[in-house]
């Protein structure tokens, strides 16, 4: 396993390359002066003279790459000139909003719809499963921040229920468990639209084609041909295995929900990385847009490796050689 | 006719292959829902009841007689806009879904045929765009390269494909040893006629599946980009209405449930016709 561990994070450091090396090709392949986009709309030609170099741009292209690759790995994505400070500065205030956004989510998203999944796969074609299998389907199939605004006009609007903007109240609690139960209040709904939207649909459609899977494989005959009662087949021999494509999941259905929260955040003017990428696609604020695109890239890449981690932990079938 | 199509020769089996598709009820609703909607987005001029880019009425009407579906804030007709909107977004999503099928199917088909080196640095790249937020890595890149309708559509494409090569790969890598293409070699097949002439097209049905699917994925990416401020501003998107209903949210709802349910109803026909092909296909080969 540790061998394996090490091979695994090898292989990610290619994938973390090519994040940086995109970038970087990405501002030669965009219209006008590296210089002054890498700068943002906001800097003064002095501050672009001094862009240029800082990452060598009057030198040959190999030359550049180097001083840029050299920068992003040492943790330096560059200077918002709209907010004046380190753009890593800036992104790392707004990880915990968005970090609990997604989990509190996923969280949600994932028990809910193995749950339901799993539910579903015992009577397949019945009422519950055509019913679930026809909403998961809606809510897949309509806008992230549609479904937000149906939710804020009944939550919200109609029936005054939860708050439907910001993190916390303006000037309410500033600790302990009033400003927990605060912050508890406003991540309702957009946690909500974010689990319904994208996660659950994803797990419940995966766990109940698992759990139906499993249910015609060989172990499950002999358990009933031993005289296991129909709950226990199902919970102790059923249960275990499906659960597997959905950790599998876990991991892949990731870059999606930051993508979702992205989207949302938007909506509900959470204070996270999401409104901080809005606010800065309207200020031309290109620093910030790529050091947001490697931050949130590259935590994605990593995050998905630990996921890919746990399940080789929690399955030792799959072959721990070098093959992916 | 079992005989020919034991081969996945598919033209023999089309004519089962549509009584089998239609004859599943989603289906048959997808392919309704989406011939209402590409009805709309063909005659659009003919249909919208008003010009969607001029003032009609006053602002924010609710919805009546004379405006379906109410005005918005600089009084245009919403209904017209929908209509409109209808053909930007099918246009868009189709572009996209084209462009990945095409990259997909040429990405996925030749590293997997030959192997080797090629076939591992392509599979590292697949492997950074699966990896890698698709809608970060859109809003990047339209914002660099600039908001442009066209523009957008390609960056949607080249974000898309990598899930179409990885299907491509694993259809050739299982399709390359079959006898027949022992054969096509032996009668002295060059491997662009084998991989195009002979593989591609008996491997091609998950793409075409997948592709389907893909268009309704565009479709939701168009109208995120257009919510966020990326969209064109010569076109009229559902997302860009959504954006311009969201301050307006509490007073005049009805300006943001349209245009979202606009967009349900155009990604719920492609997934039901996607879904509809690949249950038609699996069944006619059992």
């Amino acid at each position: 396993m540790g061998r394996y561990i090490l091979l695994r994070l090898f292989q990610i450091i290619p994938t973390i390359l090519l994040i940086i090396v995109f970038n970087f090709v990405l501002v030669r392949i965009a219209p006008g002066d590296p210089a002054e986009i890498m700068a943002g709309d906001f800097a003064t030609p002095e501050v672009v003279e001094t862009i240029r170099v800082k990452y060598g741009l009057d030198q040959p292209i190999f030359t550049q790459l180097v001083a840029y690759l050299k920068a992003v790995l040492t943790g330096d994505l560059g200077y918002s000139f709209d907010y004046n400070r380190p753009v890593l500065d800036v992104i790392l205030e707004r990880i915990p909003a968005t970090l609990l956004l997604v989990l509190t989510a996923q969280f949600v998203g994932i028990a809910l719809g193995i749950g339901l999944g799993t539910i579903a796969a015992r009577r397949p074609g019945g009422t519950f499963d055509i019913g679930l299998t026809a909403t998961t389907s809606l809510l897949y199939s309509v806008p992230v921040f549609w479904l937000g605004f149906v939710l804020i006009l009944f939550f919200g609007i109609q029936w005054k229920l939860l708050p439907t903007s910001n993190m916390r109240t303006i000037m309410g609690p500033d600790s302990g468990l009033p400003l927990i139960l605060d912050v508890s209040s406003h991540i309702v709904l957009p946690a909500a639209t974010l689990a319904l939207s994208f996660i659950l649909p994803t797990f419940f459609r995966i766990s109940k084609s698992s759990v139906l899977e499993v249910m015609d494989a060989d172990f499950i005959t002999t358990a009933r041909a031993k005289g296991l009662p129909e709950r226990l087949v199902f919970r102790r021999h059923a249960l275990r295995n499906a659960l597997l494509p959905s950790v599998t999941m876990i991991g892949l259905s990731l870059g999606t929900a930051v993508s979702g929260a992205l989207l949302t955040e938007t909506v509900f003017s959470w204070p996270g990385i999401g409104r901080l990428m809005l606010e800065a696609i309207g200020k031309r604020d290109y620093p910030m847009l790529m050091g947001i695109f490697i931050f949130t890239s590259v935590s994605v890449v990593i995050a998905t490796l630990l996921t890919d981690l746990v399940y080789r932990w929690l399955d030792p079938r799959v072959e721990l050689g070098g093959k992916t | 006719m079992s005989a020919i199509s034991e081969n996945g020769l598919s033209v023999t089996r089309l004519p089962g292959f549509w009584a089998r598709f239609l004859r599943i009820p989603t289906a048959a609703v997808g392919v309704f829902m989406l011939l209402v909607a590409l009805f709309f987005a063909v005659f659009a001029d003919q249909i919208a009841p008003a010009d969607p880019f001029s003032m009609a009425a006053a602002p924010l009407l609710p919805p009546g007689p004379d405006h379906w579906m109410g005005t918005d804030p600089l009084g245009r007709d919403i209904l017209s806009q929908v209509i409109h909107g209808t053909r930007v977004s099918f246009g868009f999503a189709l572009g996209a879904a084209a462009l990945s099928f095409v990259l997909g199917a040429i990405f996925g088909a030749i590293p997997g045929y030959f192997g080797g080196m090629l076939d591992h640095l392509m599979s590292r790249l697949l492997e950074f765009f699966m990896m890698i937020p698709m809608l970060f890595l859109v809003i990047l890149m339209t914002a660099l390269l600039g908001a442009n309708i066209y523009v957008a559509a390609i960056v949607v494409g080249i974000t898309i494909w990598p899930a179409n090569a990885r299907i491509i790969r694993a259809q050739v890598l299982s399709l390359k040893k079959r006898t027949y293409v022992k054969a096509a070699r032996v009668a002295g097949a060059g491997h662009m006629k084998i991989l195009f002439g002979h593989i591609l097209p008996n491997g091609i049905q998950p793409l075409v599946v997948n592709s389907t699917l893909q268009v309704g994925a565009a479709i939701l990416l168009e109208a995120s980009l257009s919510f966020l401020g990326l969209g064109d501003p010569n076109y009229i998107s559902w997302g860009q209405m959504l954006r311009d209903a969201q301050p307006y949210l509490a007073i005049r709802p009805t300006f943001s449930i349209f245009p979202g349910l606009a967009v349900g109803w155009l990604v719920i026909a492609v997934t039901l016709v996607g879904d509809g092909v690949n249950a038609a296909l699996n069944r006619s080969r059992s």
